[in-house]
Formats: structure tokens, sequence, C-alpha cells
């Protein structure tokens, strides 16, 4: 175990003038599970392929465990990896799939033995061992990338989207038993997805990646609540954050949909200077309430289309002309055309800056 | 128009059921027989019957059917030793050019600067008559050619390469001469074979601590063996018929058993032994290549 210290990444792929990574500087902790999440084409399996030594940058250094491995081949980097394509060796049994790694590294074979008996155990692989991979589901071969990757005891752990190639259903059960087994390892893990909820859900940590930089790092939580940029907040979350075109007065009222609410207090110091301030309002549906129209501290809405989703009901609310989902419990029976009031809860809603677009705070 | 999703039942059954169970499909066989026939009338023609006549011809005599033909053959103070010159011939060069073509497709592999070109150069030799390649050879092996004058030019003596006395130097330039000529075969089907395999397998082979020759030995070459197998079969097969460099070079010095076919044939005007060593090169083709298909079954692929 280690930890990961990536300093200053820039990579260009040849014949490409756009930086695949821009000034990527990251700390993985020892025994950290850190997620990169971000949209296709964001950087983050380039980053992933760099601390794997398959692609190498043109500037900045990767450290693990204090040591400089920028330049190593992958091979001399003490790591192991699950592939989106599993990269499961077809031409080899189970068990000297999972077997692969140990058996580069030397290791005695008793010793290899027991582990491949140990990691095929954990991913209840044990009556396919001396199966082909042709002769598994895609459910199994996955669970024989991960018990190669998992017998190595390596540094770090890397693992490249790896639920992605499995269906909605496989894909739930094996991320909690991924979370169980790499909770028990207890090894640095630095993982790859597009998919917000598996980010959520399994890390640590979270860095959400854009166009070839961290766009925010942290708790998962701290990222879905107080996302750093209207980015991060459009990217996570489903239905994703809602935004508002607002306005804060001089008076230090909040303007939404030509309806006004009370500002929080440093929009209010700041707008007081400037005489006024253009604001982004950015709100997740769950944080919506739905009441009676005119109600105190409402926003006056028409109800668009109501989704019921089992465990909630999804409406899509006309909002003075802009459209925003809000989520309300199943209970709640709205119908269509219906005009209600919406109440913003005070403490969820987050405030951007329309030229940056970055997160504003007190 | 029907609509397409109207109920079965509802749609007009084409025929009613068989009532003794033989489905009603005479109409479409015929269609198929009508299909294939040119290429069936074809085959007959240019490959069914001249084997037909050949091994007719092979066993074929003045007095009926007889394996004199293959006594005759057998008896030839030249077929035996072309046998041994032939089977010495693939033993030596069939590695070589694997090996150096798994060498080349590899560096291709390495895109570096201009491998493009590499590739295009490398695949000239497909192209080239073996008679041509021959020819061209000797005029670097022969007693005044390019390989005499650069030794006379560094002041040494200059050797008889091709004199029939000096059989490992004829031998040598025989395999030099197959080796450029038909190593491209070899190498197209394994650039063709490396591009299959995704390179995936190998990058988590060197993840997982394998160096190159690791990933080479446990990865690229047991992947490559569909490739491998069948470079391995032509080459062989074709390996059996070299024939057109060795007459170029050496003239009989060095018999190989289609050359020996085609003295009989031609030289001797006796197309019945000619037949006879014709089917000899065609039995044991068959058997070589059933024996490659037998000894580098895939494991992966077996019966589940």
């Amino acid at each position: 175990m280690a930890d990961i210290s990536i300093k200053g990444l820039h990579k260009t792929y040849p014949g490409s003038t756009e930086l695949a990574t821009n000034n990527v500087s990251l700390e993985v902790a020892e025994g950290e599970f850190m997620v990169l999440l971000g949209p296709s084409g964001c950087g983050k399996t380039t980053l992933l392929r760099m601390v794997a030594g398959l692609d190498f940058p043109d500037e900045g250094s990767i450290s693990i465990g204090g040591r400089d491995v920028t330049y190593l081949p992958p091979q001399d980097r003490n790591l192991s990896m699950v592939f989106q394509s599993y990269a499961v060796f077809p031409h080899r049994k189970v068990r000297t799939n999972i077997g692969f790694g140990l058996v580069m590294k030397k290791v005695p074979r008793d010793e290899l033995e027991k582990k491949v008996a140990w990691a095929a155990d954990l991913l209840q692989l044990t009556p396919y061992l001396d199966r082909y991979p042709a002769q598994l589901s895609g459910g199994q071969r996955q669970r024989v990338a991960v018990a190669r990757a998992i017998v190595m005891d390596a540094d770090v752990l890397l693992m490249d989207e790896p639920l992605s190639n499995l269906d909605a259903l496989l894909r739930l059960d094996f991320r909690a038993e991924l979370k169980k087994i790499v909770q028990q390892l207890g090894s640095t893990t630095l993982y790859v997805t597009h998919d917000q909820v598996e980010a959520m859900s399994l890390s640590d940590r979270v860095a959400v990646m854009k166009k070839g930089q961290i766009a925010q790092l942290g708790h998962p939580i701290t990222v879905y609540e107080e996302p750093a940029d209207r980015f991060v907040g459009g990217f996570i979350g489903s239905p994703p954050m809602n935004f508002l075109e607002g306005r804060v007065t001089q008076q230090g009222a909040l303007e939404v949909a030509g309806q006004s609410t009370d500002a929080p207090e440093f929009l209010a110091r700041s707008a007081a200077r400037s005489g006024g301030l253009p604001v982004m309002v950015g709100i997740r549906a769950e944080n919506i309430y739905i009441e009676q129209r005119g109600a105190p501290g409402t926003l006056d809405a028409t109800v668009d289309v109501v989704e019921p989703l089992g465990h909630a009901t999804l409406l899509t609310v006309d909002l003075g002309g802009q459209v925003i989902k809000v989520q309300v419990a199943s209970t709640v029976r709205v119908s269509p055309a219906e005009k209600v009031g919406l109440r913003f809860d005070q403490a969820a809603i987050r405030f951007f800056d329309t030229e940056t677009q970055l997160g504003l705070t007190a | 128009m029907a609509a397409p999703d109207a109920p079965a039942a509802a749609r007009p059954r084409p025929r009613p059921a068989a009532p003794r169970g033989r489905p009603p499909r005479k109409s479409s066989t015929s269609a198929a027989m009508l299909l294939i026939a040119p290429s069936i009338v074809f085959m007959t023609l240019l490959f069914g019957w001249p084997m037909v006549s050949g091994v007719l011809q092979a066993f074929g005599g003045p007095e009926g059917l007889t394996t004199a033909n293959f006594s005759r053959m057998a008896q030839d103070p030249y077929f035996w030793s072309s046998v041994g010159n032939t089977l010495l011939l693939i033993v030596v060069m069939i590695p070589i050019q694997f090996v150096l073509a798994l060498a080349m497709a590899l560096l291709i592999r390495a895109k570096p600067r201009g491998s493009s070109v590499y590739f295009y150069i490398w695949a000239i030799p497909l192209a080239v008559s073996d008679l041509a390649a021959g020819l061209v050879w000797l005029t670097v092996f022969t007693d005044r050619g390019y390989l005499n004058s650069v030794l006379a030019s560094v002041g040494m003596e200059p050797v008889s390469w091709l004199a029939y006395d000096n059989y490992a130097s004829m031998f040598m330039a025989v395999l030099i001469a197959e080796v450029w000529r038909a190593t491209s075969l070899v190498f197209v089907i394994v650039v063709a074979g490396l591009q299959s395999i995704p390179k995936d397998y190998e990058e988590a082979a060197s993840v997982f601590g394998a160096g190159f020759w690791d990933r080479l030995f446990h990865v690229t070459l047991p992947l490559l063996r569909p490739s491998l197998q069948t470079a391995l079969i032509l080459r062989t097969i074709l390996a059996f018929q070299t024939f057109a460099v060795a007459l170029a070079l050496t003239g009989q010095n060095f018999p190989l058993v289609v050359g020996e076919t085609y003295r009989w044939y031609t030289g001797l005007q006796d197309a019945n032994v000619a037949s006879a060593l014709a089917l000899v090169v065609m039995a044991v083709s068959m058997v070589t290549a059933i024996g490659y298909l037998k000894l580098l079954r895939d494991q992966s692929e077996a019966p589940r």
C-alpha cells in the first residue's frame, strides 16, 4: 500500500492540439478510495493510464509511495488494474488468469495456489477455475478481472470503468460487493467512472473532471451539496441541479422569475456595494417543496409534466418562463397545469457567478 | 399490403403442413442448386478433372493400373536427394521466416516514423514471381556476380557459390533467396493477426508485471495462434513446392521434389512418373496441414 502523488500533469495525444490533461495535481492518501468522475473525453482515463504507465505525460510527475514512477514502464510500478474490457486472457483458464500477476512476480507455487483459491472464494469463482473465459458470462469474466487484480497485493489498485459493461441489476449488486472487497483489502484505489451514482456510493473522495482539469475535489456528499461550479452541479445528481437566473438587488432582495425573496447576508452585502448583482441560483429538485399558491415565501409556478417514479414523483415545473425539476414524495397529488407555490429550502440554495460559473460562498 | 405485425394466424399460410413430414422445400433447393451450379462446373472442370486425370496418370501404364511409376520414381538417383534437400530447406527455412516475420511485424506495430512505408517495402517480395526472384539472386551469387565483385573490391578471393561441389554455399544461396522472397507472406499474415488483437491484453499483462518477453510468450503468441497456424500451413505447403528459385540459381545441382516433377515431365518426357511425384507432394502437403491443425488446436475453443 502506498499513497499516490500527482503533480502538474500535462498530456497531449499525438495528432491532437487539445490537452488531454491540463496541469492536473492530485494527492491520494494511503488506503483511500479516490474516484475520478467526469463525462467522456474529460481526461479521467488518460490520467489513470498515466498512473498505470500505459501512457507517459508530457510534463509533470507521478510518485507512488514516495517513489518517482513518472516514466517507468507499467511492469516496474507494482500496480494492479481492472480494465473496462476486462482484458481477461482468452487463451488461459480462470485459474491461470487469476494467478497471472503472481506467476510474473515468481511467487512460490503453494503461496500462489493459496492466493488464487482465496480470491476465487471471495468472488465466488471457485466452481469456474478450470473453465476458459469464453465459457463464462460477462459478469463472471468481470469477477475474474477483479480477482486477478486483488491477488496482487499491489501498492495501488486501478480500475477503469469496471462496471460499465454489466447490465443494470448486476452492476448494482457488484457495486456493493466491490465496495466491501476494497474496504477489506484497504488498498489505495483510483477508480474511473462516468457514472455519478457509482462515484457517490464508492468513493472516500471524488475528483470531478472537466476538459482535462479537476473541477472539484472532495467528499462525495460535499461535492453533491456544494458543487464548486455550475458544471459540477449539473453533472452530479439525477435529475441534475436546477439553475435559475436571478438578481440580488441593492436592497438585499433576491429576485427570481419576477418574484422576490430574501437574499443571504453575504450576497446582500456585496450587492449593496455594487448596486445590484446578477446571480445564478442553483437548487436541487428534492429541496423544493410544493405548497398552496400564494402561501407566504413561495414562488408562483405552474406544473407542466408529472412523472411518478415509484419512490418519488418528478415534476417539471414552469417558473416564470424557466423550466425546473421538482422531486416530491409520491404521496403528493398534483396534476398537470395545476398552479402551485414553490418553497425553496433556504439552506440548500447555492449561488453561482453568472460570468465565471463558479460557486459563490460567504 | 399486410400489416407487418399482423398475428401469425391471420396471415395466409403459404401451404398447409405437409402430411407425411416432408418439408415443402423442393423449389428452394433447386434455386440453390442453380445458384451454385456455375462454381460446381468450374471446380469440376478446372480442379476435379485435372486431379482425377493426374491420379489416373500416376497409376497408369501400358497394361492398365500399376505402381511401376512410383518405383521408377523412387529408384531415380535424384529422388532421395531431392526429398532430403526439400526437407532440409523446410526445416531450416520455416523457423527463420517466422522469427523474421514476427520481428518485422512487431517493429511495424511499434509505429516508428514511416512504418507504413516499411510495410509496403517489406511486402514487395510478395509480388515478385519466384523465377524472377531466383534470377535476381543469381546476379548476386553467380561467379561474376555482385557478391564476388564486393569480395574482390576488398581484396578477397572470389568464391564459386553455386558450384555443384559446394553444397553448403549452394544451400545457403537457395535459402537466402527463398527467405527473401517468401517471408513477406508470413509477415503480411502476422501483421493482420496482430492488428486483430486488442491492445488491452498486452497492457493488462504489462500492468501485472510482464516484461517484453513474457508478454510475447504468454500473451501475444498464444493470441496470434490462428494467424500463425494459417501462415504455417500456407508456408509449409508452398515450401514443398519451392522450385523456380533453386532452378534459376543452381540448375539441377540442388534438386528439389517439385523440380524433379518438372524434370520428369519436360526433360525425361514421362508424364506418368511426373504425376506420381506430384501426387506424393500433394499427399505430404495434406498430411502436414492436418498435422498442424491437430497439433495447434486451440484449447480455449474446445467443446464445452
